[in-house]
C-alpha cells in the first residue's frame, strides 16, 4: 500500500510535496457554536483517507477548511510544512456534496477548467476533455446541457472536472451518494486509480461497505470533534470509541 | 371622437405607406437608442459584475446610489449634457450639441445605471451559486467576471431590454440636447411631442404605434430567446 510520502508522484516537478497535512487545534465557531472543535490531525502519506461521522458532524466543513475555502476561527493548517494558501489550492480539487455545474454544455464545463490551466493548444485540450468524459462515461453527453444531466451524471461530471485539474490532493464529499451501483463502482475505480498514481484522496462517505473497500485510514468525527483516526482495518474491526461503534452498528449516534 | 378615429385611420396608412420622412424618424430613433443601450451595456455589465462579486469598502452605499440613479429624470440628464456640450461648456469645442451623438451620450447616461444595477442583481445570484466552486478552482477575478456575464447572458438580455425601453421612450433628454431638428435630430418621441402640440394627431399617433410595435417586437424576441435557453436549463 503506498503509504509513504515519497511515493507521491510529482505532477509539478520541483514543487514541494503536499504531504504531510498537519491540522493543529482547528476550530470553527459560528454564533458560539463550535462546528469544528479543536481538531488536531496529521495525514502523513498519500493513500486514501475516509472521513466518516453522522450527519452534521462537520465533515463537509472540515473539507472546506483544509481546502482553504473557509477561514478557521482558530488553529493552523499546513501542507508539507507550508501554511494553506491559494497557491496550494491550485494543486487540489474538490467534488462538492452538491455539485455546482456551469450553465453550459457538459463539454464546456471541462473546457472551462482546462482553459484556466494555461495553454495546451485547442486540439490537445479537446482530446483531454474527451478522455476525461469517456472515463466517467459521459462522452455521449458532451453536447448536452450540464444542468439537464441526472443527479448521478452531474456528480460524475463534477469528478471529471476535478480530475481535469490534475490534482495532487482530491477531496470527494459523498461523491457517490446518488449513484447507481455501476456508477459507484466506476467512481471507486477512478478514485483508486488516482490513489495509485500517488494522488492523496480524502473521501467523505456514509457507505460503510464503500469505506471498507477504499480506505487506507479512517477519520471519525462526531460533533465537530476528532473521535478516531486509525488504519482502516483496525477501525472497522475494533472501533475504540462508543460513537464510532454505534455508527458502524447502525445505531443512532448521540 | 371623430377626430380620433380619423387620426387612427390616417396614422395606419402613414405607417404602412413607407413615407421617407416618417421612416427617417423611426430609423434615427432606433439608431440613437440602440447605440446608447450598446454602449451602456459595454460599460455597465462589467461594472455590474465587479460590484456583484466584489467585497470592498463602500459597496453597500454604492449599490444604493446606483439603484437611485436608475430613476434619473431625463430632463436633468439632458440639462447636464447640454451644459457640457454648449458653446461655453467644457466640451463645447467638440461641437456635438444638437447632433445624434449628443443624444446617444445623454441616453447612455440614462441607461447605464439601469444596466449596472439590474445586472448586479442578476449576477450576484449567479455568483452566489458559482463562488465556492470558482474559489476551489482558483478562477481569476477577470475570468470569473466574464464567465458570470457569459452564463448569465439570457437574464442579462432582459436587462438590456429594460435599458433600451427606457432609452427609446424618453423624450426629456433628447429634446434638450438634440433640439428636435427635422432631418437631423428628430426622433419618434420628440416628433410625437411636436406634432401633438401642432395638432397633427395622425403623425403623432402613427409614430406612437411604431413605438409600441418596437417595444412589443423586442420583448417578443427576448422572450423567445429566453424560452429556448430555459429548455437547455441555462437560465
Ligand atoms: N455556514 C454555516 N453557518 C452555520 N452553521 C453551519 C454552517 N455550515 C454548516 N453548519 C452546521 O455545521 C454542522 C456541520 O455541517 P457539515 O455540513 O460539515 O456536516 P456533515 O458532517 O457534512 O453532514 P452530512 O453528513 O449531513 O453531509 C451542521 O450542524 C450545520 O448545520
Ligand atoms: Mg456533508
Amino acid at each position: 500500500m503506498p503509504h509513504a510520502a515519497e511515493t507521491v508522484t510529482l505532477r509539478r516537478p520541483g514543487a514541494r510535496p503536499m504531504l504531510p497535512l498537519d491540522i493543529a487545534g482547528l476550530t470553527l465557531a459560528v454564533d458560539s457554536r463550535r462546528l469544528v472543535d479543536d481538531l488536531t490531525l496529521r495525514l502523513k502519506g498519500s493513500g486514501l483517507t475516509v472521513i466518516m461521522g453522522p450527519n452534521g458532524a462537520g465533515k463537509s466543513l472540515l473539507l472546506r477548511l483544509i481546502h482553504g475555502l473557509i477561514r478557521p476561527t482558530a488553529g493552523a493548517i499546513s501542507w508539507g510544512g507550508v501554511p494553506m494558501s491559494a497557491g496550494l489550492r491550485v494543486r487540489q480539487a474538490m467534488v462538492f456534496q452538491r455539485p455546482v455545474l456551469l450553465r453550459r454544455s457538459v463539454a464546456a464545463n471541462i473546457d472551462f477548467v482546462l482553459g484556466l490551466r494555461g495553454a495546451i493548444g485547442a486540439r490537445a485540450a479537446a482530446e483531454r476533455r474527451d478522455r476525461l468524459l469517456d472515463r466517467v462515461g459521459l462522452l455521449g453527453h458532451a453536447r448536452q446541457s450540464a444542468r439537464l444531466l441526472s443527479g448521478g451524471e452531474q456528480q460524475r461530471l463534477a469528478l471529471a472536472r476535478a480530475l481535469a485539474v490534475e490534482p495532487e490532493v482530491l477531496f470527494l464529499d459523498e461523491a457517490t451518494a446518488s449513484l447507481d451501483p455501476a456508477s459507484t463502482q466506476m467512481i471507486e475505480e477512478i478514485v483508486l486509480a488516482e490513489r495509485g498514481r500517488g494522488t492523496k484522496v480524502i473521501f467523505v462517505t456514509h457507505d460503510i461497505g464503500q469505506a471498507r473497500r477504499l480506505a487506507d485510514d479512517v477519520v471519525f468525527l462526531h460533533r465537530g470533534r476528532l473521535v478516531e483516526h486509525r488504519p482502516a482495518r483496525q477501525f472497522f474491526d475494533d472501533p475504540s470509541s462508543p460513537p464510532a461503534r454505534a455508527y458502524l452498528d447502525g445505531r443512532i449516534v448521540l | 371622437m371623430q377626430d380620433l378615429a380619423d387620426a387612427v385611420r390616417m396614422a395606419l396608412s402613414l405607417a404602412m405607406s413607407g413615407d421617407a420622412g416618417f421612416i427617417e424618424i423611426v430609423l434615427l430613433s432606433l439608431r440613437v437608442s440602440l447605440s446608447a443601450t450598446a454602449i451602456a451595456c459595454l460599460i455597465g455589465l462589467p461594472l455590474g459584475a465587479l460590484i456583484a462579486i466584489g467585497r470592498f469598502a463602500g459597496r453597500g452605499p454604492l449599490i444604493v446610489i446606483v439603484n437611485a440613479l436608475m430613476g434619473l429624470p431625463p430632463v436633468v440628464v439632458g440639462l447636464v449634457v447640454y451644459l457640457n456640450f454648449s458653446r461655453a461648456g467644457p466640451l463645447g469645442w467638440l461641437g456635438l450639441l444638437y447632433t445624434p451623438t449628443a443624444m446617444i451620450v445623454a441616453q447612455t447616461i440614462l441607461v447605464a445605471p439601469i444596466v449596472i444595477a439590474l445586472s448586479r442583481q442578476v449576477l450576484e445570484d449567479l455568483h452566489a451559486e458559482y463562488d465556492e466552486q470558482f474559489r476551489s478552482l482558483n478562477v481569476p477575478r477577470g475570468t470569473a467576471v466574464w464567465a458570470l456575464i457569459g452564463d448569465g447572458r439570457h437574464a442579462l438580455m432582459t436587462v438590456a431590454l429594460a435599458g433600451f425601453g427606457r432609452a427609446v421612450a424618453e423624450v426629456g433628454a433628447v429634446i434638450i440636447v438634440g433640439g428636435n431638428i427635422d432631418h437631423l435630430t428628430r426622433v419618434m418621441t420628440t416628433a410625437i411631442a411636436l406634432e401633438t402640440s401642432k395638432g397633427d394627431l395622425a403623425l403623432a399617433l402613427a409614430l406612437g404605434m411604431v413605438l409600441l410595435a418596437v417595444a412589443l417586437a423586442v420583448n417578443a424576441l427576448v422572450m423567445g430567446l429566453r424560452a429556448s435557453a430555459r429548455r437547455s436549463a441555462y437560465v
